[in-house]
């Protein structure tokens, strides 16, 4: 395979005294849809807000196109953000704009190009993700699933190189999920992005990952392909194939401790 | 003795809290006034669409409650003065004291605490919801600076609106007084007006002016930063929002009283 396009680099952080991402090591190629997959809580999101810039690590490097985003100046990174797009969990319109608003707002921003073609574009961008003629309608009276493909017409607004989606199918019901996947996949060939997925949909992870990083309490503890992962030995990769609850671990003297403590 | 620690250490950390505070804010004053005097001359465009939005949300929709607002407290201070001054006598010289209070103090304080109220709270609201809602991390990940895309729009509308309505404070204000003075003082109008055109010297009207200006500043900033502070839903922006009130009310009259020390006092 060819050059990495991210390469994150014994990555550390902690939000107090816990410690969130213990040494996460992982390279993303060019073109590939990976998905960071992991139960609630276990440093998936954390690992995105650090890739995109959100959030500083306590040490480690997250290197993007050849620049370390974690150590970059203001400007070289806004460049870095320019060439990528990001899916919020609930989307994140901006409630005082309209769909079409938002999807401009980056073309406005950082393009030179003139008011109408830019609505041109614009409306482009939402026939992709099937809401033409939704340019006017504000966010709020849009449903969940709608938000979503919206929200990822503005991702998507400058062409971004890398595209990244924060639990795209969380809130939505199943068949709607499934339409997201869908688009997703759709984009993937149709634009040629290099795709990273955060979720704990199973279902998504079969349907649109070429590559699986399972993460569980801030460690890498599977990487690799889908099929490998369906084979994989791991007992933890196993347990969560197999949607097995934890073992309930009780100790008659410890919790009598615990309670008079 | 372990009581005696523990309020030690409570009290030691609430003051720490303090002074992060105080320095965060003051580090988004720093970089929100490069956004509006520096940053315009590295190529980076002023938002005057949006701060022209602000501007009338701020402002010319606060006009009305300014107005009345003031025009009743000019009438307040004139009754008060004239059941005083009636003692002596001297019941014209209600005008020097009601023209010289508002523009010196009344004026910039009532707009100040007005707009606190009423647009100090909607910029905390506003940020903190979306803060709340992700739409703070979107503007970054577009690239778009958070503070350039949304504190300086509100502050720039402040920094010129605020000044406006106190110039609307103190003559409505200097009216209430007139009106009282022709009613029931029964004194002649260009009296009146004579005694308030001799009573104001520019001074008393540039220092108010000048006073109104760094309120904006004070209410802009803190309604922002208490947006920006915002966790935990719904009920955290409640919270940031009446702390902005409060907050910026009380910063506004400490300011108010260093100003006055600068400006009045014998020092």
């Amino acid at each position: 395979m060819n050059e990495p396009i991210i390469k994150i680099r014994d990555l550390h952080t902690s939000y107090g005294k816990r410690k969130i991402l213990k040494g996460i090591n992982l390279d993303i190629y060019p073109y590939e849809t990976l998905v960071i997959l992991g139960r609630s809580g276990c440093g998936k999101s954390t690992l995105l807000r650090h890739i995109i810039g959100l959030n500083a690590p306590d040490r480690g490097e997250i290197i993007m196109k050849d620049v370390d985003v974690t150590k970059a100046s203001e400007e070289k990174r806004d460049e870095i953000l320019k060439r990528i797009g990001m899916l919020f969990q609930n989307g994140a319109l901006f409630n005082s704009m309209s769909v079409g608003e938002n999807v401009a707002l980056p073309l406005l921003e950082h393009t030179p190009q003139d008011k109408s073609i830019i609505k041109i574009m614009m409306r482009m961008k939402l026939n992709i993700v099937g809401l033409s003629g939704f340019e006017d309608f504000m966010p709020s009276q849009l449903s969940g699933g709608m938000k979503k493909r919206a929200a990822l017409a503005r991702a998507i607004a400058m062409d971004p190189d890398i595209l990244f989606c924060d639990e795209p199918s969380a809130g939505l019901d199943p068949i709607v999920a499934a339409g997201i996947d869908q688009l997703i996949l759709k984009l993937k060939t149709a634009l040629r992005m290099t795709i990273v997925v955060v979720t704990h949909e199973m279902a998504s992870v079969f349907m649109i990952a070429d590559r699986v990083c399972l993460m569980h309490d801030g460690e890498i503890k599977f990487l690799g392909s889908r099929e490998e992962m369906k084979k994989s030995t791991i007992p933890y990769v196993m347990q969560f194939l197999e949607r097995r609850p934890d073992e309930d671990r009780l100790d008659p003297e410890n919790y009598l401790e615990e309670l008079v403590a | 003795m372990a009581d005696l620690k523990a309020t030690a250490g409570q009290s030691g950390r609430s003051l720490a809290f303090f002074f992060v505070h105080v320095a965060r804010m003051a580090r988004l004053t720093g970089l929100s006034l490069i956004w509006i005097f520096v940053a315009p001359f590295k190529g980076k465009k002023l938002r005057w669409g949006v701060t022209f939005v602000q501007m009338v949300r701020i402002g010319v929709e606060s006009v009305p409650i300014v107005g009345v607002i003031s025009f009743c407290v000019g009438l307040i201070i004139a009754m008060q003065a004239a059941d005083q001054l009636e003692k002596f006598g001297a019941t014209i010289y209600v005008a020097d004291l009601v023209s010289v209070t508002m523009c010196r103090e009344l004026g910039p304080l009532i707009t100040a605490i007005i707009v606190a109220g009423r647009s100090g709270s909607a910029i905390a609201a506003e940020i903190g919801t979306m803060k709340v809602s992700e739409e703070i991390d979107a503007l970054q990940t577009m690239a778009l600076n958070p503070i350039g895309f949304l504190v300086v729009p509100r502050l720039l509308a402040m920094m010129i609106v605020v000044p406006c309505l106190t110039i609307l404070s103190d003559f409505v204000g200097i009216a209430g007084g007139f009106v009282l003075a022709l009613t029931n003082l029964k004194l002649a109008f260009i009296a009146y007006f004579n005694e308030t055109a001799g009573a104001l010297y520019a001074k008393d009207f540039i220092t108010g002016l000048v006073k109104s200006f760094f309120f904006a500043i004070i209410i802009a900033q803190v309604g922002a930063y208490q947006g920006f502070n915002v966790s935990g839903g719904a009920e955290g922006v409640g919270k940031s929002t009446t702390t902005a009130v409060v907050v910026s009310i009380f910063l506004v009259i400490f300011a108010d009283l260093m100003f006055t020390m600068l400006f009045y006092s014998t020092l």
